[in-house]
C-alpha cells in the first residue's frame, strides 16, 4: 500500500509552479508550522511545569522557562515515590503480555493465512467480528473468571489473555501480511520435508519481521498505557503500574504541592514511548496505515 | 495475493497434505481459539445471563427476570443522564474528529519540503498515554493558571472554567480528544495517497478545478476509509472512560464524574455499578444496552453507507 513517509513525487505539469501554486504552498507552510507549534505546546508546557518549584506553577501569566530550573524534581520523584517499583511492575506486565501477544497472534495468523483446515473461515469471521464488540460486554464475566481462579491482585489477568490470542486486531494485521509472502516458499519447503512448524518458524516469521515489529510496538504501547485493566485487577499499592501510580499521585494533588511531581512523572512515562516511536517510526506508521486500510 | 502457482497444481498439493495440515491448522489456532471461547464468546453469553440476575460476584447469581432492565429504564435517572451525556459527547466528537482529521490529512498530503517532520510533530500527541493526557490537560484547562486561558485573558475576556462549568465539560473533553487524533489522520492520509494520480490527470485535462477534483475524485475515492473511521469513532466514543475517570479524580475523589456529573459517561457509570457497588447483574444489563445501541448505530451506518461510500470492486478479494 501507500507509504506515508515519502511524499508523492509531483509529476508532469504539476512540477511547473504557477503563482497560485506558490501561494497554496506558502499557505500550507504557514498552517503546518503554526499547527505544528500548537500541537507541541502542551508537550513544552508539560516539560516546563515538570521543572518548576511548586510556587512557580501557580503563577499568572505562566512562565515558559522556569526560574530557577528545578532539576531537583526528578531525583525527588525517583526517591520519594516508588517510581522504580511502578516501572518494574509495568515492564513485567508489558513485556510478558507483549511476548504472548506476538507469539499467539502470529501462530493464529499463520493458520489463517497459510493452512487449509475445516472451520478456518468461520473462526476467522467470528474472530474478526469480535473487533466490533464493546469491551464492556465481556468485562464483568472475565473479571468473575479471574476472581474464581483467585488471580485478583496478581499480574496474571493482564498477561494470560494475551497468550491466548489477545486482540483480533493483531491477528488480522499479521494475516494480511502473511498472505503477501509467496506460497512457493511453503510448497518448496514441504517438498523438502518441512512441517508446518518449521515453515512457520524458519520461513514465515523471519520474512514477516516488519509486521512483527509493528505488532510488538503497538502491543507494547497498549500495555504500557493501559489503565482500565490494572484499575480493575490490581488493588494493592505495591502492585501498581505507572498508569495507576500516576493516577494515585495526581489524586492526592488537590490542595497539596505535588503538581510539579505529577508533571515530572508524566514526562518519565511518556519518554520511553516517544523514543520507541522515533526508533521505529517508519514501520510503525506503515503498520497503523495497514490496519486502517485493510480494515 | 500469493496466487502465483496455478490452481490445479496447488489443489493437488493440498489434497496430498490434507489431514495433517488440518491438524496443524487447529493446533496453531488452539491458543487463540481457547482465548476466543474463554474471554469473548463465553463471557458474551455469561453477561447476558448475569443481566437477568442479581449478582455481587460473591454469592451465586439470583434470577430476577427483567428487573434490571426495568429499573434501568424506569427507575434510574442517572442511567438516562449518562446516556445523554455520552450521546452528546459522541455526536459532538465523531463528526468533529472526522472533519478535523480529514482536513489535517489533506494538509499532510501537500507536497512540501520537510513534510515528514510536520507529520511527526502533528502525530506525536497520539502517543501520550491517556492517564498522562488527562493530568496534562487538567492543568492546561485550569481556569486560573492554565495555558488555554492565557490568551483569553490577554484579550480581556473572562477566563472560562473549562472543567468547572457543567456546560463546558463535554466540549473540553472533545477538545482533548481532538489533540490526540493522530491515528485517524495517518489512516486517512494513506487513503489520500492511495488515490491514483491518473484520475487527477484526466480531470485536469477535462478542465476540472480544485473543488471539482476534491468533490468528484478525492472524496469518493477515500469514502470507504472515512466510513471505517466513522464506525471506529462510534465504537470508541460510546465507550470513553479513562479520560473522564482520571481527569476529575483530584477534584471530586475516585470515580468522580465532573461538575454536576457532567462527565458521567456511560461506561464510567457502568464501572461504578460493577466495581464500586458490586452490582454485577445491573452492570451487565447496562453493558447489553450499550452493546445493542452500538450495534443498531453500526448497522444503521452500514445501511446508509451504500449511498455515499464507494468501493472499488476491482480491488477485490
Amino acid at each position: 500500500m501507500a507509504t506515508v513517509a515519502t511524499p508523492r513525487a509531483t509529476v508532469g505539469w504539476l512540477a511547473r509552479r504557477s503563482t497560485a501554486q506558490r501561494f497554496q504552498r506558502g499557505l500550507a507552510y504557514t498552517v503546518l508550522s503554526t499547527g505544528g507549534v500548537a500541537m507541541m505546546l502542551p508537550f513544552l508546557w508539560l516539560i516546563s511545569s515538570s521543572l518548576k518549584e511548586p510556587a512557580q506553577i501557580f503563577v499568572f501569566p505562566p512562565e515558559w522557562i522556569p526560574n530557577p530550573i528545578a532539576w531537583q524534581n526528578y531525583p525527588d520523584l525517583l526517591t520519594k515515590l516508588p517510581f522504580f517499583l511502578y516501572a518494574r511492575n509495568t515492564l513485567i506486565i508489558t513485556l510478558s503480555a507483549m511476548l504472548g501477544q506476538v507469539l499467539s497472534a502470529s501462530m493464529c495468523a499463520y493458520a489463517f493465512a497459510r493452512l487449509r483446515w475445516p472451520g478456518r473461515d468461520l473462526i476467522f469471521a467470528i474472530k474478526l467480528a469480535t473487533m466490533m464488540l464493546p469491551f464492556a460486554v465481556t468485562m464483568i464475566p472475565v473479571f468473575v473468571i479471574f476472581k474464581t481462579l483467585g488471580w485478583l491482585n496478581t499480574f496474571l489477568p493482564l498477561i494470560i489473555p494475551y497468550w491466548l490470542g489477545g486482540s483480533a486486531f493483531y491477528i488480522f494485521m499479521l494475516r494480511q501480511f502473511f498472505l503477501t509472502i509467496p506460497f512457493e516458499l511453503d510448497e518448496a519447503a514441504r517438498v523438502d520435508g518441512a512441517g508446518s512448524w518449521r515453515i512457520y518458524g524458519q520461513i514465515i516469521l523471519p520474512l514477516a519481521k516488519p509486521a512483527l515489529t509493528v505488532v510488538t510496538i503497538l502491543s507494547f504501547f497498549q500495555h504500557w498505557n493501559d489503565f482500565l485493566g490494572p484499575l480493575i485487577y490490581l488493588s494493592s499499592a505495591d502492585k501498581r503500574t505507572l498508569a495507576l501510580g500516576l493516577n494515585a499521585l495526581q489524586g492526592l494533588e488537590w490542595g497539596r504541592d505535588t503538581t510539579h511531581l505529577v508533571m515530572a512523572f508524566s514526562v518519565l512515562m511518556i519518554t520511553p514511548i516517544i523514543i520507541m516511536f522515533f526508533a521505529a517510526q517508519r514501520v510503525f506508521v506503515q503498520g497503523i496505515v495497514l490496519t486502517g486500510i485493510k480494515g | 495475493m500469493g496466487t502465483a502457482v496455478s490452481r490445479p497444481a496447488r489443489r493437488f498439493f493440498y489434497r496430498r497434505l490434507g489431514f495433517w495440515e488440518a491438524v496443524d491448522g487447529w493446533l496453531f489456532t488452539l491458543p487463540a481459539f481457547t482465548g476466543l471461547l474463554c474471554f469473548t464468546l463465553g463471557p458474551i453469553v455469561a453477561s447476558l445471563y448475569f443481566s437477568f440476575t442479581e449478582y455481587n460476584a460473591v454469592k451465586a447469581p439470583q434470577w430476577v427476570g427483567l428487573n434490571n432492565y426495568l429499573k434501568l429504564f424506569t427507575g434510574d435517572p442517572l442511567f438516562w443522564h449518562s446516556l445523554r451525556q455520552t450521546a452528546y459527547y459522541s455526536f459532538l466528537s465523531i463528526p468533529l474528529s472526522l472533519v478535523v482529521a480529514y482536513l489535517i490529512a489533506l494538509l499532510m498530503n501537500q507536497p512540501v519540503r520537510g513534510i515528514t517532520l510536520y507529520r511527526t510533530l502533528w502525530y506525536l500527541p497520539a502517543l501520550v498515554p491517556s492517564v498522562a493526557n488527562a493530568t496534562l490537560w487538567r492543568w492546561i484547562l485550569n481556569r486560573d493558571f492554565g495555558l488555554l486561558n492565557y490568551p483569553i485573558r490577554l484579550l480581556g475576556f473572562d477566563p472560562p472554567g473549562w472543567l468547572i462549568e457543567p456546560e463546558l465539560t463535554i466540549p473540553s473533553l472533545v477538545l482533548i480528544h481532538l489533540w490526540g487524533l493522530g491515528n485517524s489522520v495517518l489512516i486517512l492520509l494513506a487513503a489520500l495517497q492511495g488515490v491514483p494520480q491518473h484520475l487527477y490527470d484526466a480531470a485536469e485535462i477535462d478542465g476540472a478545478n480544485w473543488w471539482q477534483k476534491f468533490r468528484y475524485i478525492t472524496l469518493p475515492m477515500t469514502s470507504s476509509i472515512i466510513f471505517f473511521n466513522l464506525i471506529m469513532g462510534i465504537i470508541g466514543s460510546f465507550q470513553v472512560f479513562t479520560l473522564a475517570y482520571v481527569i476529575f479524580t483530584p477534584t471530586g475523589g475516585t470515580g468522580s464524574a465532573g461538575p454536576e456529573n457532567a462527565a458521567l459517561f456511560y461506561v464510567l457509570y457502568l464501572y461504578r455499578h460493577a466495581f464500586q457497588y458490586f452490582q454485577m447483574g445491573y452492570a451487565s444489563a447496562m453493558a447489553w444496552v450499550l452493546f445493542l445501541i452500538i450495534l443498531v448505530l453500526t448497522v444503521l451506518m452500514f445501511k446508509l453507507s451504500g449511498r455515499w461510500v464507494y468501493y472499488e470492486v476491482s480491488r477485490g478479494r
